[in-house]
């Protein structure tokens, strides 16, 4: 999924009416966008952690300080990390790790929904297109993983 | 609470850091565990409140380097919130910084890399955050104060910016802000206890057990420019634009009547242009030709255009071993060499459209009374020393033999046909005298050992002048990062005597009682060639060369050639006391590579220069892909594919489109005449858009940025095709009064653009500037003379003439066969797979019908890979390390199966890593 696609279901899904256009800057198609008050914002993260803010739903950055921490590292785990997957391999030491990671949680910070969930299910998304979206994400991680392994 | 660091990661730095300032807040308990500890805190430790680390640390995230996370939970602890630029800054510390950093860190800490290859990854990150810094001029990366963003950059940064080799000066903004925070008690005191005041070795034990990073992906030979934002632009701009525009050609001044020769002229500017000399038995190969002479005419072209009183000088190296030996290979004399071959280079240099003033030849009787008349001063000045120097002498041939012309056995590892200076088995570097039965590769007698008696340039005692004339000429001068890092690191490690006398017959012959029988080495004549030269041109070549004052010199080069062009010829000329000009700026550019490869002759990859006219693509488009691609600030490569991309979509479709539409318009809807134009604001917005571009165009090329400059003829023209593509002049002219006047106002603006363009495109393609002139008619001071203003240069009923495209389309066929018959891309293609973990197979696949020449080098790749893990072995090196190797020999192995068209020899399934 392109990052400017990505960024536009988000808006969606959190519920902001007028849609933003993203250009994109590189070789690795960074999206770029251009805010009506201010300088351009260039990321993926940024612009989403720009959005929620925006829609008023800052509760899915984090609630307390420790889980904000955690978002913003799942956060940098998707842009550092998955995005840069390159093979099989690759692709399933990960989803190992995600699926280790996940067996005691609902959720990536443990019992909330948050961006890095969001984020993280897009960012997998391109691997998995055939899965159907069920509201509970781990439950997708497990199956997907129970398949896997 | 509990933090848990890996010691000696990079990655403490930030952490510590932060740590310091949230104390206070939160009770903290730092462990340092080793690096190869599991630390997975979800797993191993589940009861202990442990800070999140990385969320998968110890398994596959394991470069720990992700401090931007860790970060983020101490200081909002300490109450910091994050805004948009902070976020902004923190994902592109995670995503585009630390890739590039990480490679620079490994570089230098574990490989022992100096210099331009560990700083070359990280120029592009560097440079950004000083364009932020000076862009917004703040102190702080995201505002007035102080915020985490500073203190992750800051802790990534530290390790290697700590070394102010690693801290480019002309990076003003990016230098005062890391010194700001470096001089902060938190920061101090997290670089104490993880650098350990060992600087960056501190990390290397933790360096060393990662993975060598892979330095950023494509980003060495990226030849993308980064996006620019559009402006935004104030009502007095766009004033002042329609001002100017209206004045049209009136405000230019008079053309001045071309001058022979050209001299400088007081109070006004003077303007000294050199390129480097190639050296005459090579054909020089598109990278030379990007190098120095191609960049140096396009700045030379420009300052005509501005009318400043300019000179451009080149000429064939002609002495030296090299020449002797081609010489001897032909069965000609040096002279005759040198002959044949000046003629090639002036055709090639004639064909690509350099503009030279002179094209000379350092074999001229000026060369030897400049060069001898510098040597009597520097000795009656006592800065010239006697040494003895041992060296081998056939004594069949009568003569000392320089390095090349012997060959032995190696003295390290018995390899039979080592050469005189090196060994091209074990590649360690040799003192020919060390060389086992060496033998003259003439005559294949035995030489000995003799003791001869050299000159040295004592550069010890000029070293001080030396500083001083840089710490004049550096600060604010246009002297290219990759110089003054070079200069740097040379006076660094302090400046030695340096021979400069040779055993030969070819070159400058020495002035001096005992020395008859020597010449002068090529380095130390070699750049007084520039002065030979001109002095050949004009008796009075001293207004140039001994007129400091009055004179700007601009040199261009590759880096190769700095220490001599920054360095040894000052030095030379700051010791004859005898008020030379010393180079003002000097411009020197990376490698350019050839698709992904190197140029070689011997291997016949590459493109070199009388090839390229035989290609039947006109030596404009060369030039304009070759600047396009320059490798300013970075290597870059040429690439067949991106040519005929940069073909089609650049010059076709943008540039040539434009030109060739606004023409068009002005011929088939207004009969040839240059219709009325009437601004609207919108147009007025256009001029305005279009000035700003054109002065950021000066700007650029005012600082020798060739390749960023020629972004700005590109862009201008993408407005202008904008520009056409919203008002839609076709099919206005067949409205309303009203509408055909607003086609007639736009068809006006769009072809006087296309007349700047012509202008700005001098420099760069000549011979496609002059076409688009005569299409268009544009009156002769139009022509010659490039403002900083966009004037209105085709008034109203201007009658233009006849209009014909511009470019044609490179096909792919034509490309591929192109790329076939000049080699390439094959061979590193193949190379390129030994990198990766899991070659494609389809790709090995592809080029079961490789050629002689891949199937040799690759059996050389499979030679060296041996050595290397034969090596490790006999070293006892550590497993992983030998297994690593062992993979990439056994990867070759059946690389050259595969091409020799051999049956496999492992089973398909086999895993490689």
């Amino acid at each position: 999924m392109a990052a400017a696609a990505e960024l536009t279901l988000l808006e969606k899904s959190l519920g902001l009416s007028k849609g933003n256009k993203y250009s994109a800057q590189g070789d690795r198609q960074i999206p770029v966008l251009q805010t009506n008050n201010g300088p351009s914002l260039t990321g993926l993260t940024t612009i989403a952690a720009h959005l929620v803010k925006q829609a008023n739903k800052e509760y899915l950055l984090g609630s307390t300080a420790e889980e904000k921490a955690i978002v913003q590292q799942w956060l940098e785990y998707r842009v550092t990390q998955v995005d840069k997957y390159s093979n099989k391999d690759d692709l399933r030491t990960l989803l190992k790790d995600l699926n280790s990671y996940l067996e005691d949680k609902v959720y990536l910070t443990g019992y909330n929904f948050t961006l890095a969930d969001i984020l993280l299910y897009y960012g997998l998304h391109r691997f998995i297109v055939s899965i159907i979206v069920i509201g509970f994400f781990s439950v997708i991680f497990r199956m997907i993983f129970f398949n896997l392994s | 609470m509990r933090l848990f660091v890996s010691e000696g990661a990079p990655g403490n730095l930030p952490v510590l850091a932060a740590a310091g300032r949230a104390r206070g807040r939160a009770e903290l308990l730092i462990s340092t565990v080793g690096p190869e500890e599991c630390m997975v805190p979800f797993l191993t430790r589940p009861k202990v409140p442990v800070l999140p680390c990385c969320p998968l640390f110890g398994l596959t995230y394991n470069h720990c380097f992700h401090c931007g996370v860790r970060n983020g939970y101490f200081f909002l602890l300490s109450g910091w919130e994050q805004d948009d630029i902070t976020n902004q800054w923190l994902e592109w510390e995670a995503t585009e910084l630390q890739p590039a950093l990480s490679a620079a860190l490994y570089y230098l800490a574990v490989q022992g890399k100096k210099g331009e290859d560990v700083l070359g990854p990280v120029r592009r990150a560097l440079t950004h955050i000083d364009h932020s810094l000076s862009r917004q001029n703040w102190p702080f990366l995201a505002g007035e104060t102080e915020s985490l963003a500073d203190i992750v950059l800051w802790g990534a940064l530290y390790p290697l910016l700590q070394d102010p080799a690693y801290l480019p000066e002309e990076l003003g903004a990016l230098r005062s802000w890391f010194q700001t925070l470096s001089t902060q008690e938190p920061c101090q005191r997290a670089a104490e206890t993880v650098l350990k005041q060992q600087g960056v070795l501190a990390l290397r034990p933790y360096l060393q057990k990662q993975p060598q990073p892979s330095p950023p992906d494509g980003r060495a030979v990226t030849n993308e420019p980064e996006e620019e934002e559009l402006a935004t632009l104030s009502e007095e701009e766009i004033a002042m634009a329609v001002t100017a525009w209206e004045k049209g050609v009136e405000s230019l001044p008079p053309l001045q009547p071309p001058q022979n020769p050209v001299l400088p002229v007081a109070g006004e500017r003077n303007v000294l242009i050199t390129s480097a000399l190639p050296y005459v038995n090579n054909v020089p190969h598109l990278g030379n030709i990007i190098g120095c002479v191609l960049s140096a005419d396009v700045f030379a072209r420009y300052s005509r255009l501005r009318q400043w009183n300019t000179l451009y000088l080149c000429g064939t190296d002609e002495y030296g071993t090299a020449t002797e030996t081609k010489a001897m290979e032909e069965g000609l004399t040096p002279q005759e060499i040198c002959d044949k071959y000046h003629v090639i280079h002036a055709d090639i240099y004639r064909w690509f459209n350099i503009s030279f003033d002179i094209f000379g030849r350092t074999t001229t009787p000026q060369q030897t009374k400049i060069t001898q008349d510098i040597f009597q001063r520097l000795l009656t000045r006592g800065f010239v020393l006697q040494d003895t120097v041992e060296q081998l002498r056939c004594e069949q041939c009568a003569r000392f033999l320089a390095d090349r012309f012997v060959e032995g056995v190696c003295p390290f590892c018995g390899y039979e046909e080592a050469r005189g200076d090196q060994c091209d088995k074990c590649g360690k570097l040799i003192n020919a005298i060390e060389l086992k039965k060496p033998q003259c590769k003439v005559c294949r007698s035995c030489p000995v050992v003799k003791s001869s008696q050299h000159l040295f340039l004592d550069l010890p005692k000029l070293e001080k002048r030396l500083e001083e004339w840089l710490g004049k000429t550096l600060p604010g001068s246009d002297w290219t990062p990759n110089a003054r890092f070079i200069i740097r690191s040379w006076l660094r490690d302090g400046l030695k005597p340096r021979c400069i006398t040779r055993d030969l017959k070819w070159g400058t012959p020495v002035p001096l009682e005992g020395f008859e029988d020597k010449v002068f080495y090529v380095w130390f004549d070699a750049t007084i060639g520039y002065l030979s030269i001109t002095a050949n041109y004009t008796d009075q070549w001293e207004r140039w060369w001994k007129n400091p004052e009055q004179v700007e010199l601009y040199q261009f080069m590759a880096k190769d050639n700095v220490p001599f062009h920054g360095l040894v010829f000052p030095c030379s000329a700051l010791g004859t006391e005898d008020n030379y000009t010393l180079v003002s700026h000097l411009i020197a550019t990376e490698y350019l590579n050839y698709e992904d490869g190197k140029f070689s002759k011997s291997r016949g990859v590459g493109v070199f220069g009388d090839m390229a006219q035989d290609t039947g693509i006109p030596a404009d488009i060369w030039r304009f892909y070759l600047l396009y691609i320059r490798p300013e600030g970075q290597d870059s490569a040429f690439s067949w594919t991106d040519m005929l991309l940069k073909n089609n979509s650049e010059l076709l479709n943008n540039l040539g489109n434009f030109i060739n539409r606004a023409g068009m318009f002005v011929s088939k809807f207004f009969g040839g005449y240059v219709p009325e134009m009437v601004l609207t604001p919108d147009d007025q917005r256009l001029l305005a858009h279009v000035t700003l571009e054109l002065q950021h165009y000066h700007q650029l090329l005012e600082k020798v940025r060739i390749r960023d400059a020629l972004r700005s003829i590109l862009t201008i023209s993408r407005h202008g095709n904008q520009y056409i593509q919203v008002n839609e002049p076709w099919k206005r002219i067949k409205g309303s009064e009203a509408d055909r006047q607003r086609a007639g106002t736009v068809t006006g603006l769009a072809v006087n653009i296309a007349a700047l363009l012509s202008v700005m495109l001098q420099p760069y393609m000549p011979t496609v500037s002059a076409t688009i002139q005569a299409q268009l008619q544009l009156p002769a001071p139009a022509c010659s003379i490039l403002l900083t203003n966009f004037l209105c240069t085709l008034p109203a009923g201007h009658q233009i003439g006849t209009v014909s495209p511009l470019f044609q389309k490179l096909e792919n066929d034509q490309i591929e066969s192109l790329r076939q018959r000049f080699g390439g891309g094959q061979l590193e293609e193949f190379l390129e797979l030994k990198a990766k973990v899991s070659p494609k197979p389809e790709v090995v696949e592809t080029v079961t019908t490789a050629g002689p020449q891949l199937i040799q080098a690759l059996m050389d790749e499979v030679t060296k890979q041996g050595n290397i893990v034969r090596e490790l072995k006999a070293q006892k090196a550590d497993k992983n390390q030998i297994a690593a190797e062992v993979a990439k020999l056994l990867d070759l192995k059946k690389q050259l199966a595969l091409a020799e068209g051999k049956p496999l020899e492992t089973s398909k399934g086999k895993k490689k890593k």
